[in-house]
């Protein structure tokens, strides 16, 4: 049977085999053909804004670093030398007139391409390399620096459709539209595929049950501070007792697919005070700058999008809302690293950012009440896929009833609909068929 | 009761999860911090990976003893091993104590060590002492980390 063939059969209609989730050879090839194939989320021009700025990243387990040319364009190359392989760039980021491996002292310019070879005589001059390896395609959208290591396959806009909504939600919300990356990234890992995470943050079937007892703790909690008195725990708790919404509440909110196996989720909150700080002067003043920029209907437009977390397959999560996005490195078919990026407004007034950081403290935070309790339940997942005893994991909620909208989005019959990973599969399925 | 014998109290209360007898040790306005950033300055505009005043450091003690915590039931065993404590002149009534934390961690089966430069500001109450601001700074913060679950 071809290996294609072989593949399919993993991938049913309304369940898949647990071997995608534990077979180390299954991941391999994922690290080749859907990391490898799809666009995917490195970050956000605010990271690399003045020629020479530089950061690190990983295209699933690719080293990369992503740098601003001297044209003035963003640039994505290997971070390998041409030569032996060292990372000619230590991790993390900052500024470089040259990029020079530590092993032999090759240097590159921020294009990439070789300018100096000590002991250059010892080498044919014919053989010796043009410089980094670039990464073949590389595009921004709206800020957001994308790349694929394929030089063929959609372009971004295709490859985004309809999930280009979420994006410019989350751009369209500051005045001036103007974003970038700020306030600290938090790095976690868990003991569980890549694929857990993405299958998780649209599942408005989990909080009530993942999410007990952060939920139990908040509403225990002293009420939040009138608009004006509000204390400095009232974001937390405020969010933390939203996740005990009830089930007709998630089941009303709809949940998207994209064909491309990008999702969203509309908004669960019913705290008007949470999301709009309704009532609050920073929130007040932030709007006044909002409709300074684009007038009154236009910002009524922008601030009505009631979209909650976005997933775009197969490297990224984000919410426009509080500004957070998550990107996810495979480490292993069992091992995984999320980053997380908090997002200024630039100009929004200082206490929105506070929001902000206190909204991803408590819910993205490595020592959060909320996100640990994803972590253990991904790794228990993982640890009960390990289980030959059964073979299939199932994912039927909803299936049946999804519903066509126009450009090939679906939505599930109901907020809580698992459409959402089946639509991730079928994705899967086409990276790694092709 | 010296600082040291203090510290090893407060030590002890966590390893024995006494909880709620630690939450005791900390006066109402206190604040505990475990910052994100090496050197972090600033609590409220960069995050951090624990930043809790009284009522969350409070609901957090709470989530450890709720049935249904997935990431804290059964609780870690831990070790808190203070050492190197340094203590500073009182100023404004308040001890600036400076000590390194190492602390092993065991749960499902898997045992983590931390270590953390650990700041705490004591003031003198009823012949001990009230700790007014504690903040740890884990060596790793800016690394990848597993989740924390655990109160250091």
């Amino acid at each position: 049977m071809a290996a294609d063939e072989q593949l399919a059969m993993l991938v049913q209609a309304d369940r898949v085999h647990r071997s995608v989730y534990t077979d180390p050879a299954i991941f391999e090839l994922e690290m080749e053909r859907v990391f490898g194939r799809a666009w995917l989320v490195l970050g956000h021009e605010s990271q690399a804004k003045h020629p020479g700025d530089y950061f690190t990243t990983r295209m699933g387990r690719e080293p990369v670093m992503v740098t601003r040319k001297d044209n003035g364009e963003i640039g994505v190359l290997v971070n390998r030398c041409a030569h032996r392989g060292a990372m000619v760039c230590a991790e993390g980021r900052g500024n470089a007139e040259r990029f020079v491996c530590p092993y032999h002292g090759w240097s590159y310019d921020r294009s990439g391409v070789l300018q100096a070879v000590p002991f250059a005589g010892g080498y044919e001059k014919d053989k010796l390399p043009k410089g980094l390896k670039a990464v073949p395609r590389v595009s921004v959208y709206r800020g957001f620096i994308f790349a694929s290591l394929s030089s063929q396959g959609d372009d971004l806009e295709t490859f985004l459709g309809p999930a280009r909504a979420s994006f410019d939600d989350f751009v369209d919300r500051a005045p001036g539209g103007e974003l970038e990356v700020a306030g600290g990234v938090f790095k976690h890992a868990y003991g569980g595929n890549w694929k857990l995470m993405l299958e998780n943050h649209l599942d408005g079937a989990h909080p009530a049950w993942v999410h007990a007892s952060s939920v139990a703790v908040a509403r225990g909690a002293p009420e939040p501070g009138k608009p004006g008195e509000e204390h400095y725990y009232d974001i937390a708790v405020r969010q933390m007792r939203q996740n005990g919404a009830p089930d007709s509440v998630w089941d009303a909110i709809g949940t998207w697919t994209t064909p491309h196996g990008h999702g969203y989720m509309g908004d669960y909150h019913d705290d008007t005070r949470l999301v709009a700080g309704l009532g609050n002067p920073a929130f007040e003043e932030y709007r006044r700058r909002l409709v300074t920029c684009v007038g009154e209907k236009e910002a009524d437009r922008i601030l009505r999008v009631t979209l909650w977390n976005t997933i775009i397959y197969p490297n990224c999560s984000f919410m426009s809302q509080f500004r957070q996005l998550r990107i996810i490195h495979p480490v292993a078919v069992d091992r995984s690293v999320v980053h997380t990026y908090s997002f200024r407004m630039k100009d929004a007034p200082a206490r929105m950012f506070r929001d902000t950081v206190a909204f991803a403290n408590v819910v993205n935070g490595t020592g959060s009440w909320v996100l640990t309790d994803d972590l253990e339940v991904y790794e228990r997942i993982q640890h009960g896929l390990a289980s030959g005893a059964l073979d299939w994991v199932y994912l039927g909620r909803g299936y049946g009833r999804d519903v066509d909208e126009p450009d090939g989005v679906r939505r599930g019959a109901t907020g809580t609909s698992e459409i959402f990973i089946r639509a991730q599969f079928t994705a899967w399925l086409r990276y790694m068929s092709q | 009761m010296s600082v040291e014998q203090f510290l090893y109290y407060e030590a002890r209360l966590l390893d024995t999860q006494q909880f709620e007898a630690w939450l005791e040790l900390f006066t109402d306005d206190a604040t505990y911090w475990v910052p994100l950033e090496r050197n972090q300055e600033d609590p409220l505009e960069t995050s951090s990976i624990i930043h809790d005043d009284r009522t969350l450091l409070e609901l957090r003690v709470k989530q450890a003893r709720h049935p249904r915590a997935h990431a804290r039931q059964p609780l870690a065993r831990t070790v808190h091993q203070v050492g190197n404590v340094t203590v500073s002149e009182e100023k404004a009534g308040e001890i600036t104590v400076n000590s390194t934390l190492q602390l092993v961690e065991f749960r499902s089966e898997k045992q983590r060590l931390y270590g953390a430069l650990v700041e705490h500001r004591l003031r003198r109450e009823n012949g001990g002492f009230k700790i007014a601001h504690k903040r740890v700074d884990l060596v790793n913060s800016e690394g990848e980390l597993d989740g924390i679950a655990i109160l250091f």
